[in-house]
C-alpha cells in the first residue's frame, strides 16, 4: 500500500479527542497527501503515532456507517470526507459524535441510538400473507416511493448527533429511528402499522421535531428524515382524528 | 466535557429559519401586552389614550414599529413555509422558501417604513 501513497505535501495540524466523557484534545502532525480522507488521517495517527487511539470503521466506502465523527464541529462520514473539503488551510479537529455516551477517544456507545430504533418499532413485522402468496408492490406507487426515499439509511448516527431536539429532549427518538419507522409505515407487507404509529406519536416522537432540518442538511446519504417525520406527523394526526391511534 | 461540548453547532439555512421563527414569535408575544395596555388606556379615559398615542408618534417607537411589522411578516411567511414543509413535504426547496420569506418580510417592512416616514 505504502508505495501507492502520493508524496506528502506539508503537514496537517490535527486535534483529536482523547478520553471518554472527561478528556482533552491531543495534538498531532500528519503528513498531508492528495485525496486524503479524514479517516485516512485518523488511521495514520493510530498506525504511526499512537496505537492506543480508539476509533471505528469497517467498509471505508460509505456503506457501513461506522466511521461517523465530528470534524471541525460538524458530524460527517469520515471515510467519504476529503480533508481538502473540510480543512483547506486550517487545522482539523476530530471528536466523537454528540448525544451519545463517549466510551473512549472517538468511539461512542451507539446502544441508545439503536435502542430508539427498537422503541420506534423499527423492525419489520410480517403481516397477513396475501392470497397470491406474495405481495406485488408497484415500484411507482406513492407508498413505495416514500420507502425508496428513506431506505438507504446507513445508521451512522450523524443526524442524531446534529439534532438540537435530541439535545433538548434526550428521550426524543431522533431522525434516524423515525425515518426507519416511516419506511415501514409505507411497507404494504408490514403488519404493525397501528402499533408503530402509537410508538412514534408520543411526546418523544415525531411531534417533538421543530423542523430545524439539520438531519436533512447533514445526512451523508442526502436523505430527508425531516420529510419522513412530517409524514409521521400527518399520519398520526389523521389516525387520531379518526379515533384510530 | 469542557472543550468537547460545543453548545452551538455551525448553522445552515434551515437552522437560521428556525431561529428567526422563534425570535420573531417571541418579539410579537412581547409586543402584545404593550398593545393591550395601550387599548386599555383608551377604555379608561380619552386623555390616557391621547397620551399613549402621542408616545407612539415618537421617532424611536416608529422605527421599532417598522421592525415589528417586519417581524410579523417574517413570522407569517416563515409559518407558511413550515406549513408547506409539514403538509406538502416541500423539503427539497426549503432554502428557496426561506429566502422568499426573508424577501417578503424585508419588502413589507420597507413598504411600511416608506408609508410612515
Ligand atoms: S467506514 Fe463504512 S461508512 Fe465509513
Amino acid at each position: 500500500m505504502k508505495s501507492r501513497e502520493s508524496k506528502p505535501n506539508g503537514f496537517l495540524e490535527v486535534s483529536i479527542w482523547r478520553g471518554a466523557e472527561e478528556g482533552a484534545f491531543q495534538h498531532f502532525q500528519v503528513p498531508r497527501r492528495e485525496s486524503q480522507t479524514v479517516l485516512d488521517v485518523v488511521t495514520y495517527i493510530q498506525r504511526h503515532l499512537d496505537p492506543t487511539l480508539a476509533y471505528r470503521f469497517a467498509c471505508r466506502v460509505g456503506v457501513c456507517g461506522s466511521c461517523a465523527m465530528k470534524v471541525n464541529g460538524i458530524a460527517r462520514w469520515t471515510c467519504r470526507t476529503h480533508v481538502s473539503a473540510v480543512a483547506t488551510t486550517g487545522p482539523l479537529e476530530i471528536a466523537p459524535l454528540d448525544h451519545l455516551p463517549r466510551l473512549r477517544d472517538l468511539v461512542c456507545d451507539m446502544g441508545p441510538f439503536f435502542e430508539k430504533w427498537k422503541q420506534a418499532r423499527g423492525a419489520f413485522v410480517p403481516g397477513a400473507v396475501p392470497e397470491t402468496g406474495f405481495a406485488a408492490i408497484d415500484p411507482d406507487s406513492p407508498a413505495r416511493r416514500q420507502v425508496e426515499a428513506g431506505i438507504e439509511c446507513i445508521g451512522c448516527g450523524i443526524c442524531y448527533s446534529e439534532c438540537d431536539t435530541v439535545a433538548w429532549r434526550p428521550e426524543y427518538l431522533g431522525p434516524a429511528a423515525l425515518n426507519r419507522a416511516w419506511t415501514l409505515q409505507n411497507d404494504e407487507r408490514d403488519g404493525a402499522h397501528r402499533k408503530r404509529l402509537q410508538a412514534v406519536a408520543g411526546d418523544a416522537g415525531c411531534h417533538a421535531c421543530h423542523n430545524q432540518l439539520s438531519c436533512n442538511e447533514r445526512c451523508p446519504k442526502k436523505l430527508s428524515p425531516a420529510a419522513a417525520i412530517a409524514g409521521l406527523k400527518r399520519a398520526s394526526a389523521v389516525a387520531a382524528l379518526k379515533g384510530r391511534l | 466535557m469542557g472543550a468537547l461540548s460545543r453548545r452551538v453547532k455551525p448553522g445552515h439555512p434551515g437552522y437560521w429559519a428556525a431561529v428567526l421563527q422563534r425570535l420573531s414569535g417571541l418579539l410579537l408575544a412581547l409586543f402584545l401586552p404593550a398593545h393591550f395596555a395601550l387599548l386599555g388606556a383608551g377604555l379608561h379615559s380619552t386623555e390616557g389614550l391621547d397620551e399613549a398615542l402621542a408616545w407612539t408618534r415618537s421617532p424611536l417607537v416608529r422605527v421599532a414599529e417598522a421592525g415589528l411589522v417586519t417581524a410579523l411578516a417574517l413570522h407569517v411567511a416563515g409559518g407558511v413555509r413550515l406549513l408547506l414543509l409539514e403538509f406538502l413535504g416541500w423539503h427539497a426547496i426549503q432554502k428557496s422558501l426561506f429566502s422568499l420569506a426573508c424577501g417578503l418580510a424585508t419588502a413589507t417592512g420597507l413598504l411600511f417604513a416608506l408609508n410612515n416616514f
